[in-house]
């Protein structure tokens, strides 16, 4: 840990890190730079963490795991045994995996990571929006990010430097943009998400043990409805579609679909309006360049099947603190240097979500028809297999009798 | 022509941010904000809003 000259609304000119953006990948960042010795500060333009929602928030334990956090029932709002799947005409499917997951709390959650973080040393500055990276030429004549620009209390700009920049600024990323990485995306790979917290709900308490999924081109064009429980009646009901694919925005959808089923919702009450993009194309190649790693959303690291993406932004946030500990070590912050992120990520996580995209491609080719003749193909170990792009070869022989589906598949899960 | 935002509408998901091919659009101080000099009404941010904030005028 560093020494302290300074209280928690003082800061100084220079840090070994300065992470943007203090959502799950920021801040289990900002606790491993810290762990680690760096001393570390985190901008993050919100007054308050993690607030407004952007999320159905849906974590797996195996993330858990990953990312080094404990259950806490403060943010741990309900345990999910599994997912139930409906196709068009509703003949649902349970899937109970070995591994379970809880439906959180974020605005909690993201509070008790920078807690975290705080207490292993990190520097948290809010309600400060960091407007650029500052970019200078460096002995090799190359761009290299030397620290971020913000603007202070006064309405001046300041500077603030660092060995290296973590970017972790979320779907709408200026960051990395500003130092000359592309990060932006393409409307057919940026899902339109838009969300109800009810309260009041009228499922069973069994049902409300599951996340729950409907499929269908009619109801959420390119994505799907999901209701995600936080108590036996309180739920996240919300819905992503593919822009490109739709006729109407992700709210009429969503309306439309919950007036379609009054049994659910009669009665409920909504005690949260939320909404974001996804970005569900192929992560940034070479997240990184001289000086600066780019992590979680902000380098399009989630899953691009179910639009998940807690999880892959605090793995990266893990592999980005350990090869900034190197690279400050060695008193090189190059791209070179920086690149062993990317490889490390790629080999971990980047290659299985590029196979997902198979998997994506392959669900947008399928009709409503195929979807409810699919239901009884498949079952549980398949739709695992498919979420998670494991054994894909096995599919086109499995759809043999379905001539139709078996050609989608031939096409695009190879 | 000019790209119009109701902001008693927007979420400020930030979710339009990265479609923008000008770099026009930006959340401060929890408002989407347009750079209405950049801005090419191109339409990607209002095909993409989930809840209709943004539109063309003609
Ligand atoms: C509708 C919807 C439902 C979802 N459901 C799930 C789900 O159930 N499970 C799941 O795992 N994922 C889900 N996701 C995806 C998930 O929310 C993201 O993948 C996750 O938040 C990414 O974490 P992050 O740390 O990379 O970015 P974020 O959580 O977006 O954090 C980025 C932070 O950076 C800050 N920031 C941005 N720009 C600046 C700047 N210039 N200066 C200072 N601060 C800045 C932001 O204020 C924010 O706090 C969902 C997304 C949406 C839109």
């Amino acid at each position: 840990m560093t020494n302290k000259t300074q209280t928690a609304i003082d800061f100084e000119d220079e840090y070994d890190v300065i992470i943007v953006g203090a959502g799950p990948g920021g801040s289990i960042a900002a606790r491993d730079c810290a762990e680690r010795g760096l001393k570390t500060l985190v901008i993050e333009r919100r007054a308050e963490l993690g607030t407004p929602v952007r999320c159905g928030e849906g974590l797996g334990e195996a993330w858990m795991k990953i990312a080094d956090i404990e259950y806490d029932s403060d943010w741990c709002k309900r345990e999910t045994k599994g997912a139930v799947v409906y196709p068009p005409n509703e003949k649902s499917l349970k899937i109970d995996p070995e591994n379970k997951g809880y439906v959180i709390e974020r605005k909690i959650f993201e509070k008790k990571l920078a807690e975290q973080a705080g207490r292993k040393g990190a520097k948290y500055m809010l309600k400060t929006r960091a407007k650029r990276a500052i970019v200078e030429e460096n002995e090799d004549g190359e761009k290299e990010v030397k620290g971020i620009v913000v603007e202070n209390d006064e309405g001046e700009e300041k500077e603030y430097r660092a060995k290296i920049v973590i970017a972790a600024d979320g779907v709408d990323s200026k960051i990395a943009r500003s130092a000359g990485l592309n990060t932006s995306n393409p409307i057919k790979d940026m899902d339109s998400g838009y969300e109800y917290e009810m309260t009041n709900l009228s499922f069973t308490e069994e049902d409300s043990k599951y996340i729950h999924i409907w499929l269908g081109n009619d109801i959420s064009p390119g994505g799907y409805v999901w209701a995600f429980f936080k108590d036996k009646d309180v739920a996240n009901v919300g819905i992503g579609i593919n822009p490109p694919k739709a006729e109407k925005s992700a709210k009429q959808y969503l309306d439309e679909w919950i007036r379609n089923h009054p049994e659910y919702f009669e009665d409920a009450v909504v005690t949260e309006k939320k909404g974001g993009g996804i970005p569900l194309g192929e992560p940034i190649e070479k997240p990184y360049m001289n000086g600066l790693m780019v992590i979680g959303d902000a380098a399009h690291m989630v899953n691009p099947i179910h639009g998940g993406g807690m999880g892959q932004a605090m793995e990266s946030a893990r592999i980005a603190a350990e090869i900034a500990q190197k690279a400050i070590e060695k008193e090189d912050y190059s791209a070179e240097v920086l690149s062993e992120f990317s490889e490390i990520w790629w080999e971990k996580r980047g290659n299985q979500l590029k196979d997902i995209q198979k998997v994506r491609n392959f669900a947008e080719s399928l009709t409503d028809k195929d979807l409810n003749k699919l239901r009884e193909i498949i079952g549980e170990d398949e739709v695992l297999d498919l979420v998670d792009a494991s054994n894909l070869k096995k599919f086109v022989k499995l759809f043999k009798g379905s001539p139709k589906i078996a050609m989608k598949a031939a096409k695009h899960l190879r | 022509m000019s790209l119009e935002l109701n902001q008693e509408k927007c979420l400020a998901c930030g979710g339009c941010v990265s479609l923008c091919p000008k770099d026009a659009l930006e959340i401060k101080n929890g408002e989407l904000t347009i750079n209405h000099d950049k801005c090419v009404k191109c339409g990607t941010c209002v095909k993409f809003c989930p809840v209709k904030a943004l539109k063309i005028n003609k």
